[in-house]
Parts: structure tokens; C-alpha cells; sequence
């Protein structure tokens, strides 16, 4: 036994773990914008997490395919448009390039917010209405992923004959070509970078507006914080479980199409699995059923693992995604900003 | 695993008894050694599959012993996940965490690989797994022990989340500790049982290289595996009916009313993932010894998901129910693989098999929505000596009911005896 | 609503100035393609992996041997054997079943231009799935060591399964012929039935290292690998043929599945290197090349054969441009790129040319009067003449007696 203690103490006098902060303070800036902008992608993806759960208490795994699903939907846009797959950025000047990234945010839209209501109305409503406990849900989304993965992967390309889906990523199809615009510390931002920081802002400032300033904003807060008074009060909760599943699917097609500027090779059936898990843990980080608690998690998250990859080294970034989320589950398992859609309000 | 095998639905009578309930009643019914008595040949039949090699069950594209191995593994994780999932309600996502670390512990110890490799110096190769095995559940067990004691004050959708979260930083540690455990190269040579050494198998009867049919190395691991399960199920069976098993029951159904009622639920809780981890573990033992290697990439987030598929399948707290489950999940795929005909219709078989993880999810969402208590739904006995009782009430008021379905439909002028015994009301 | 659709129309406005700002600098196409949507982007479609050198284990240059002919697997059609099988072994489903296609659809090439041509002596292929799992490669093996027509295999095709399966077919006295297996430790086991179609990490590592330093003048290499049995065991050759070329402050470790290689750029970027050296498969290799090209990164890109594939130049596109990739697999001559491309709708891939020249090996033993698997073994075993890709004659170890890397460059 003396033979193992001797070699085990050897390899752990040895650190197996690395740990430099000098690469971290040397790249601080250029980390800190590449984790804004998976950041902000992880935030979007948030709140589909973090409204779903304020509505319904319910953990919507299969929101990572629903992101999947939106990068599928902007390539097929893209395909439809006239695109076809090549190494290089297309030229169409600025007029048409905007024109249409904006289609192809649509066709990401639709196709990730109407697979998300369809999954509301396929899985997950017949078990609301036999009034399921939560595990129950819980594995029916399990489920729905495996269903959605594997269409994506096998039934998929057989439907579009070959053009869509199957074991490889989907050949990029570049619309931008990334161009440093200015430089902050010796840190480059590149065009992208700006447009998917400055975009998902936007469209997190229209969520949080929406949710909080409209009527059928007031009708989510109502459901979540006491879903019989409000369905008193003439609120239709069907309808507003719809919507959320909706905006949710929505924002998630809308950093479909930001994730596949920033990684054009990343559009694969299996693609949206472990960023699921990051966005999720995101929500939990900042408090989940809280939007804002949302946005402030992903951002945080995207920064951290960054930090944590120059740190600790490269091999280590889920590990450091996981373990914040495990702490922050420990010791605070409301969030930063604590669990509630319905107190959330500007 | 006799007893509620049965997938038919169909009402046998004006009762809706199907035939899976009243094979459930007679076995219920019967002694516990006359149970052993029918028990035995089935097991013995079971035991007997890889041997006798019958047509349409042998897989075609894989060796049918080395399949079952398989199933006997899964089996094993089906009942220490269902201990958590199933008997106490916690929803482990990360279960492959256990029998990674089951896996592992082994192939530190006994692989050559590995800095802490201990066969080259002062255990033998022939005992060497033997030995570590027990080493590989007490250091799961404890792994069960260090996740579940922070994590356990969590509930529902959190905890399987943190579970979740630790199944991938298990297998993540395993990758990128490398000087450990090799990293993605993995560990190989792996020690495994040298026993029943002859002239045509001078590796004994465990060691990958005898491949001679029927009685290969799988179907020797299956063996083992099955004696493994009948050994855990009495353990299991045993806890299930006493003050342990009765405490878990009640964490699942309400945790806040058990607490209330004096179930020192944490305690409860820890000791449900402590087994659940250690019987992981012993799994993890039998893959490592079987395969002789491991890596990683093995022991991802999906296999998680597909040890759940086995418990849920079979039916959440059903113990030979969530065997069942772990036998459809491991054997299903291969039963198409490499087939070219079914029953003289022409398939492609390998094309099926690839579509498992699809037909398995559909599965999981379909019975969620229509059988959420699995194919081979749980029946709670709560008292300890309650088998014969049970029974007895049941018969009765089977009895009372069907005896009201044969009296014409002024259903007041039934003997009033009845209802006494039945308890319809 | 009412109150929210001026204030989404405005939001609306600022979202196309975000994504103005991205179109902005969006530059014109190094082809020139015109602007209309219908247009191919152009650029990649002439790019292509083309043959550079054949390189020695000093980085030096070896001319290809062109002197001998290639073995046909059709040989001259006068061959009688009893009907026999050849078994394949690999991944064919999975994330990593494009390898295991690649095997298989370049033995079916051989087995079928044999078939045609010798009526009196038909040879069949059976697949085996293994899914690239040690656990599935355990219960497949059995299988093809029982089925008693199998007299040769073609495969593992990974590392992982060959150590978890290696002993079953050593048993069986099955010969295991695999060509794509590089991990050096494969060939100490002392199996006398596995033999190796191809040269090893050992080989391929310092034979591409001494290449970057010796021909190349590379001065500053990064070595990124994934967390592959293949891309630990090749980074770590890699490394210590590089020598003091290796710089260890920007080495980085990713992982398979990975398409967001941030960090690891921004680690390099700050080094400044001359190369950048990823062991891995092209999967994570494509989008790792152009991250890095993206983020202004101008070092070499260079990696191995897990890249060479046509996919790596597909996904990468322009980024791939100038890329090195090394292989000890030879160039795929073009004759047998036409024939593959009729045959399977496809380029041939990495290990195609290797699976052609093993199986035809295999045939030329069956039509030379082999029946059994002791003597298929024999045969392999004192084997000497030219194939497609190279010469193939093996010592007693199974590895062959000669094995030189093929530098390749994305043109």
C-alpha cells in the first residue's frame, strides 16, 4: 500500500491543475468581450428558461433543441434565400446583408418559437392537464430531446435530401466576414461582436418591456405569482403559458442566428445540448424566473468561463461552468437577484 | 422477474383485471419459499439464454452473451438508480457519475497505465479485481456520500440539475486529469477474475480472449452479474420493507408531511443515494472488469439519460420492473443489428438500431402522457407482514365486485355481507 | 399590444442599426463572386488538399516510389476459392462514423472490382458496428471470431477498441489487419495477428515535427490537441518532437464536440507563434482553423490526418487556405478518386486508399489459394509488394518496415 500512497502523492505534488493568472490578466480585455458576446447569447437562451419556469415551475430541458432548432431554421432561410454553402463571406453590400440577416433572424424566429409552442401543445400540455407532478415533466422534456435531436440527425436529411441535418455540421454559409471597427486596451471588437452584444441588448430591453409594461406582459407576471387568482381575475392561462413558450422560442431563434455569425461551422444535431446547459445554469446564476436575473447570469456566466478557461486552462471550461452552477445552487439557490417573474419590475 | 413480466392490457373481464394483475395477485399470494421454488427455474431458464442460443431472441450482429453482460451492468444501475429515482423520489440525471467512479476506482488500481497501479508490485493479477471491487463500492459509496450531504437540501428540478452538473464533472475530471487516468487515451489492461483456467482458455473463463460459444467470456460475465443481482435485490428488497424502505415511500409522496411525522428525511435521503451510488459502483466494477478498458467518452450525459430511460420504462419503484426496463434499452438495439430478415420480411436492421435514442425518446414521452407509472407500474406494501393481508383484502374485494357486475341492475338487493369484507367504499 | 408596437418598430430600427454595424465591413470575396443571392461564394470550391512531400522521420523529403505497380485487386481473373468472408470492423454510426465509412467503402471497392472480375472465386464483406465504444467492440467481436467463414478483418478502426478487443482476435488467431489504428502502444502487445497498414503517431509525430522545424523554420509551434485517445497520443509525439519549438505557455486542450474555441485563441493570439499545431479530428478542427484566422491570427495552421478529410476544407472554407495537414495515409491516385466518386457519391477520406490496399492484400491471399485464417496471417505476414499508397511489407511486430508521412497543403 506504501507503493500507492508514494505514486499518489507524487502525481498531486505534481499539480495536475494548472493556474495562471498572468494569461488572464494578459488577455483581460479580449476574454472579457469574447465572454460578453457568448454572454449575451446565453442570456437569450435564458429566458426561455427563466420565463417558462416562472409560469409553470417547470424545467424546460428541451430548450437547448429549440435553440438547435432556430440554427436550423436560418440556415434552411439562408438556403431558401438563394445561399449556398462556400468557404467565404458573401459580398451583397450593407442594404442587402442587413436585409438579410433580418429574414434569416425571422425564418430562426418562427421556426424556434413555433417548435417551442408546438412542444408546449405536444408534451407538455396533456400532462398539465392530468395534473403531473414535476418529474414527470421533467423526463417528457428528456424525451422531447432525444426526439428533436435525433429528427434533426436522421429524419431531417432524408426530408430535405441531404441539404439539412446528418452527422456533419452543416457547411457554413457566411453572410459577414469579421473586421476588427476599433480596439479598447489593446483588445480588438470585431463588427460581429458589436452586432451581437448591441442586438441582444435590444432585444432583452424589448423582452423586459414587454413583460413588464403590456397587457399581455401583466397577464405572464399575474400567472406566475398566483396562477388561480389571476385565471380568476379572467386571465387565460393557456394562453399565456403559449405566449411564454413563444417569446422564449422566439429569442431563442434570435441567438440562433448570433450564435451562427460568431461559429458559422457550428449548426449540428447535437449543437445545442451543453449551450442548453450553460443558458440554464445562466438562469439559475441570476436568480431563475427572473428576466433580468437572466440577462445578468448569462453575461456573467459567458465572462466566468472565459476567466476561468485562461486561469485554469482551456480543458477546463464546463468544469467551471458546472461547479459555479453547483456553488451557486448550494449557497444561493435563489440566484443574485432571487426567483420571481411576477416581483421582477423595472 | 417472472411475476410482472406481462405487457397485456386487455381486460380480462368485466373488472378490467388484466393479465399482469392477476399474475401479480397469485404470485403475491404464494409463500415466500414456494416464490423461491417458481423463481428458481425461471432464473435458471434465464441463465440458461446465452447457452441455448435460441432462434430470433440471439442477436445476430453482436454475440449474444456479451449483449446480456451488458444488460446484467444496466440491470444493476436500473436498481440502484431506482432506490433514488424510483423508491425516494430524488431525480438523479447524473447517475453514470457513480458508475464512472465504480469504473475507474477499478482501473486505477489495477491497470498499468495508472501511477497508482497496484498489480505490479504486491497484489496479483489473478485477485486483483476481486480485491478492488469492494474497494470500488465503499469509494462510490462515499463519492454518494460527498455529493448527496451538500446537495441533498435541494429539491426536485434542482437537484436533478446539480446531479446533473456532477455526472459531467466527474466524467470531465477523468479527461482532463491526465497524468491520472490517461486522460482520452484511457486505461487499459484492466484486471479482471482469472478463474476456471484451462488447456483452451489459458486466460480463464473472464478474460476477453475466450471466445469459444456458447460459453464465452460474456455469457460468464452475465453469470456473474446475475448472482450480483440476486444479491442486491435481497438487500434492496429488504430495506424496501423495512423502516427504511417505508421512510423512503413517504419522502417521495410528500416530503414535508414525512418530516412532520418524525422521517428524519435527510437521513433517509443520504442513505438512498449512498446505496443508490454504491450499487452504481459495483456496476462500473463489472464494465471495467469486462472490458478491460476505459475512457471518458463512455460514461457521457446520454447514458444518464438512458439509465433513467431503463427506470422509467419498467416502471419507477418496481424493482423487476426497472430490470425489464434495463433489458429493453440494452437489448432492443441489438436485436436489430445486422438483420436482414424478421420472420422472412426483409429489414434493414442496422438502419433501425441507429434510430434507438429516437424511438427511445418518443417512448419516453408517450408513456409520460399515457402510463406515467412505466410499463410495470409499482404496487405499494407499506406493512411489513402486509403480503398475506393484501392479498386478502384484494380477493375479497375482487370478489364483492364481481359478484355486484353479476346481479341484474337493481344492485341494492345484493347480500349486504359484502360489503363488510370488500371495503368499496 | 396597442401600447407596444411603436416601441417594438423602434426597437426594430436599432436591431438593424446592430446588424448594420456587422454588414458594414463585410468585404468583397477574394473570387470576386458576384453580388446577386444565387451566387456561390466561390473561393473554397477550388480548394482543395493536395499532396506536398513525402516526408522521412528527420522532416527531409522522400520522393514517392512510383517504379512498382500498385497490386489490382482484380489480379487476372482466373482465381477459384471457396466462397469466404472479410470481415470490417468500425464505427459506421455515431459522431465518428465518417472514418469507419471511409474503411468501408474503399474495401468495397477492392472486393467488388475483384468480384467482377474473378466469377470462380466471390468474395463477401460483412460489416460490424462497433460505434467507435470499447463495450460495443466487445460484444461485436465475439461475433465475427465465431462466425467460422470470416477469415480476415479489416479493422479496429480506433485505438480505444483495438486495446479493449485486441486480445479476442489475437486468440482467435484472426488476422487483424487495421487501417487506421495509430497508437503506438498497439504493436507491444505481442499479438502476432495485428498488423498495422500505416505508420504510427511515433512516426507521424516527430516525422511532421522535424518537417515545421527543419524544413519549415518554424521557430514558435502551439500544440492544441482534443481529448481523443488519438489527439493525446499524437499531441504528446508532437511535443517532444518539436523540442524547444513546443512553447508550453500557449499549448491548450479542447474538447471533442467543441465549436467555440475563444479562449484558446485568445491564448495564442497573445503568443505570437509561427504555427499552430491541432491534433484532433476535423470536426473541432475546421471551426478552430477559422476562429483563429477570425480573430487575426496569421500562423500556420497544421494538423494531422484526424483533419485531413475533404469535410475540414468544407467547414473551414477560406480559413483552411495554406493549412498543412500531414497523414500518413498517400495520396488517393486518380483512378481510384473517379471510381469512388462514381461508386459512393463522395470524395474518398482519410484511410480510404489504406482500406483498398489492406483488402486487396487480403484478396490476393485468398486468390492465391489461402482458405483458412492461420494461413491469411501467414500470407500478411511475409507480404511484400507495392499498393496504392505505398509499399507495404511489415516486420514481425506488425508494423511496416517502412512507413513515411505524407505532407499535405489546402491549395
Amino acid at each position: 500500500m506504501s507503493s500507492v500512497l508514494h505514486a499518489g502523492a507524487q502525481v498531486l505534488a505534481d499539480p495536475m491543475i494548472g493556474f495562471d493568472l498572468g494569461a488572464l490578466a494578459r488577455n483581460f480585455w479580449a476574454l472579457t468581450i469574447d465572454g460578453l458576446t457568448y454572454g449575451s447569447i446565453y442570456a437569450l437562451v435564458a429566458v426561455g428558461y427563466t420565463l417558462v419556469y416562472g409560469v409553470l415551475r417547470l424545467i424546460n430541458f428541451a430548450h437547448s433543441e429549440i435553440f438547435m432548432l432556430g440554427m436550423f431554421g436560418v440556415y434552411g432561410t439562408l438556403l431558401l434565400l438563394g445561399f449556398t454553402p462556400s468557404g467565404n463571406a458573401y459580398n451583397e453590400g450593407i442594404p442587402m446583408t442587413i436585409l438579410y440577416l433580418g429574414i434569416a433572424l425571422i425564418g430562426g424566429m418562427i421556426v424556434a418559437g413555433g417548435s417551442a409552442v408546438g412542444l408546449e401543445r405536444v408534451a407538455y400540455r396533456p400532462l398539465r392537464k392530468r395534473g403531473a407532478p414535476s418529474l414527470v415533466f421533467l423526463i417528457t422534456a428528456i424525451g422531447a430531446s432525444f426526439v428533436i435531436q435525433e429528427f434533426v440527425h436522421f429524419v431531417l436529411p432524408k426530408l430535405t435530401n441531404g441539404k439539412l441535418g446528418g452527422v456533419n455540421a452543416q457547411q457554413p454559409i457566411r453572410l459577414v466576414e469579421p473586421v476588427d471597427v476599433f480596439s479598447i486596451f489593446g483588445a480588438t471588437v470585431t463588427n460581429i461582436e458589436i452586432a451581437i452584444i448591441v442586438s441582444a441588448l435590444v432585444l432583452a430591453f424589448i423582452t423586459d418591456r414587454f413583460i413588464n409594461a403590456t397587457k399581455f406582459g401583466r397577464g405572464i407576471r399575474a400567472v406566475a405569482q398566483d396562477p388561480v387568482t389571476a385565471t380568476l381575475m379572467g386571465v387565460s392561462r393557456e394562453r399565456v403559458i403559449m405566449l411564454t413558450f413563444l417569446i422564449g422560442g422566439v429569442l431563442a431563434g434570435a441567438a440562433a442566428l448570433f450564435y451562427t455569425l460568431r461559429v458559422p461551422s457550428g449548426i449540428i444535431y447535437s449543437g445545442g445540448f451543453i449551450l442548453g446547459i450553460k443558458a440554464f445554469s445562466a438562469a439559475v446564476l441570476g436568480g431563475i424566473g427572473n428576466l433580468r436575473g437572466a440577462l445578468l447570469g448569462g453575461l456573467l456566466l459567458g465572462v466566468m468561463e472565459l476567466y476561468g478557461q485562461a486561469v485554469f486552462g482551456t480543458e477546463w471550461r464546463d468544469v467551471v461552468a458546472f461547479v459555479l452552477l453547483v456553488l451557486v445552487l448550494m449557497f444561493r439557490p435563489t440566484g443574485i437577484l432571487g426567483e420571481s417573474l411576477g416581483r421582477a419590475r423595472a | 422477474m417472472s411475476s410482472d413480466v406481462s405487457t397485456s392490457t386487455t381486460a380480462a373481464d368485466s373488472l378490467h383485471l388484466g393479465l399482469g394483475d392477476r399474475l401479480r395477485m397469485w404470485w403475491d399470494a404464494l409463500p415466500r419459499h414456494t416464490q423461491w421454488l417458481v423463481g428458481s427455474p425461471i432464473i435458471i431458464f434465464i441463465a440458461l439464454l446465452p447457452v441455448l442460443r435460441l432462434p430470433v431472441i440471439t442477436t445476430v450482429g453482436t454475440d449474444f452473451g456479451s449483449v446480456l453482460a451488458q444488460f446484467g451492468m444496466y440491470a444493476l444501475l436500473a436498481i440502484g438508480l431506482n432506490v433514488v429515482v424510483g423508491q425516494t423520489g430524488l431525480l438523479d440525471l447524473g447517475y453514470v457519475g457513480f458508475y464512472a467512479i465504480g469504473a475507474y476506482t477499478v482501473g486505477l488500481l489495477t491497470s498499468p497505465d495508472s501511477p497508482w497501479n497496484l498489480t505490479d508490485d504486491w497484489l496479483s493479477t489473478d485477485w486483483a479485481w476481486m480485491a478492488v471491487v469492494p474497494i470500488a463500492i465503499a469509494v462510490t459509496a462515499l463519492s454518494g456520500l460527498l455529493l448527496g450531504s451538500p446537495t441533498l437540501r435541494l429539491r426536485g428540478d434542482y437537484l436533478a440539475i446539480v446531479t446533473l452538473g456532477f455526472g459531467e464533472i466527474v466524467r470531465l475530471l477523468a479527461d482532463n486529469l491526465t497524468e491520472l487516468t490517461g486522460g482520452g487515451r484511457g486505461l487499459s489492461q484492466i484486471a479482471y477474475p482469472v478463474a476456471g483456467v484451462s488447456e483452451e482458455r489459458p486466460n480463464g473463463v473472464f478474460s476477453a480472449g475466450n471466445t469459444t460459444p456458447p460459453l464465452n467470456s460474456g455469457a460468464f460475465w452475465f453469470w456473474l452479474s446475475m448472482v450480483l443481482i440476486i444479491i442486491v435485490l435481497v438487500i434492496v428488497g429488504n430495506l424496501e420493507r423495512s423502516r427504511v424502505g417505508r421512510s423512503w415511500v413517504a419522502i417521495r409522496e410528500d416530503e414535508d408531511a414525512a418530516e412532520i411525522m418524525g422521517v428524519p428525511t435527510f437521513k433517509f435521503k443520504l442513505w438512498a443515494f449512498v446505496i443508490g451510488a454504491s450499487i452504481g459502483g459495483l456496476s462500473g466494477a463489472l464494465y471495467a472488469g469486462q472490458v478491460q478498458f476505459v475512457v471518458p467518452s463512455t460514461f457521457n450525459v446520454i447514458n444518464s439519460m438512458l439509465f433513467l430511460c431503463a427506470v422509467v420504462l419498467g416502471g419507477q419503484g418496481n424493482k423487476l420492473g426497472v430490470i425489464a426496463g434495463a433489458f429493453i434499452i440494452v437489448y432492443l438495439p441489438n436485436f436489430f443489428l445486422g438483420r436482414t430478415q424478421l420472420f422472412g420480411i426483409p429489414i434493414n436492421g442496422d438502419e433501425i438500431a441507429s434510430y434507438k435514442y429516437l424511438f427511445f425518446g418518443i417512448a419516453l414521452m408517450v408513456l409520460m402522457i399515457f402510463r406515467p407509472q412505466g410499463l410495470f407500474p409499482a404496487r405499494q406494501k407499506l406493512l411489513t407482514y402486509g403480503r398475506q393481508v393484501y392479498v386478502a383484502s384484494r380477493r375479497a374485494y375482487l370478489a364483492a365486485a364481481a359478484l355486484a357486475a353479476k346481479t341484474p341492475v337493481p344492485a341494492t338487493a345484493t347480500p349486504s355481507g359484502d360489503d363488510t369484507k370488500g371495503g368499496t367504499r | 399590444m396597442r401600447r407596444s408596437t411603436p416601441r417594438l418598430a423602434g426597437t426594430a430600427l436599432v436591431l438593424a442599426v446592430g446588424l448594420a454595424v456587422a454588414g458594414c465591413s463585410s468585404k468583397s470575396t477574394d473570387s470576386g463572386s458576384d453580388s446577386s443571392a444565387s451566387s456561390t461564394g466561390g473561393g473554397s470550391a477550388e480548394l482543395s488538399i493536395q499532396p506536398l512531400v513525402q516526408v522521412d522521420q528527420d522532416g527531409t523529403e522522400v520522393k514517392a516510389d512510383s517504379s512498382g505497380t500498385p497490386a489490382n485487386p482484380a489480379g487476372d481473373g482466373s482465381a477459384t476459392c471457396a466462397p469466404v468472408t472479410i470481415a470490417m470492423a468500425g464505427a459506421l454510426t455515431g459522431p465518428n462514423a465518417a472514418l469507419g465509412i471511409n474503411i468501408l467503402n474503399g474495401a468495397t471497392l477492392a472486393i467488388d472490382a475483384h468480384n467482377a472480375a474473378s466469377p470462380d472465386c466471390q468474395v463477401s464483406i460483412k460489416q460490424f458496428d462497433t460505434e467507435g465504444d470499447p463495450q460495443k467492440a466487445t460484444q461485436v467481436a465475439p461475433t465475427i471470431v465465431a462466425d467460422t467463414s470470416i477469415i480476415g478483418l479489416l479493422g479496429p478502426a480506433f485505438s480505444g477498441e483495438t486495446k479493449a478487443v485486441g486480445p479476442v482476435f489475437n486468440q482467435a488467431g484472426l488476422l487483424s489487419l487495421t487501417a487506421s489504428a495509430t497508437n503506438p502502444d498497439l504493436t507491444k502487445n505481442g499479438w502476432n495477428n495485428f498488423f498495422r497498414g500505416l505508420a504510427n503517431d511515433a512516426v507521424q509525430g516527430p516525422s511532421v515535427a522535424a518537417y515545421l522545424v527543419n524544413t519549415l523554420k518554424f521557430e514558435k509551434v502551439c500544440v492544441v490537441q482534443d481529448d481523443s485517445d488519438y489527439g493525446v497520443g499524437l499531441a504528446e509525439q508532437i511535443t517532444t518532437g518539436l523540442g524547444d519549438a513546443a512553447d508550453s505557455s500557449c499549448a491548450a486542450k479542447v474538447k471533442t464536440g467543441d465549436k467555440d474555441f475563444s479562449a484558446a485563441v485568445q491564448v495564442i493570439k497573445g503568443e505570437e507563434p509561427d504555427a499552430v499545431f491541432y491534433a484532433g479530428y476535423y470536426a473541432e478542427g475546421a471551426p478552430f482553423a477559422s476562429q483563429l484566422k477570425e480573430s487575426g491570427v496569421t500562423a500556420a495552421f497544421v494538423s494531422a490526418d484526424g483533419s485531413n478529410d475533404p469535410q475540414f476544407v468544407k467547414q473551414a472554407g477560406d480559413a483552411a487556405k495554406d493549412a498543412y495537414l500531414s497523414c500518413p495515409c498517400g495520396p488517393a491516385p486518380d483512378q481510384f478518386a473517379t471510381d469512388y466518386q462514381a461508386k459512393f457519391n463522395a470524395a474518398p477520406g482519410v484511410y480510404s486508399v489504406e482500406a483498398y490496399d489492406l483488402a486487396t492484400i487480403m484478396l490476393l491471399g485468398i486468390d492465391s489459394g489461402v482458405t483458412d485464417r492461420a494461413g491469411l496471417v501467414d500470407f500478411v505476414k511475409n507480404y511484400d509488394g507495392d499498393g496504392l499508397a505505398r509499399h507495404y511489407k511489415w516486420e514481425s511486430t506488425g508494423e511496416l518496415a517502412s512507413a513515411l508521412i505524407w505532407i499535405y497543403q489546402v491549395k
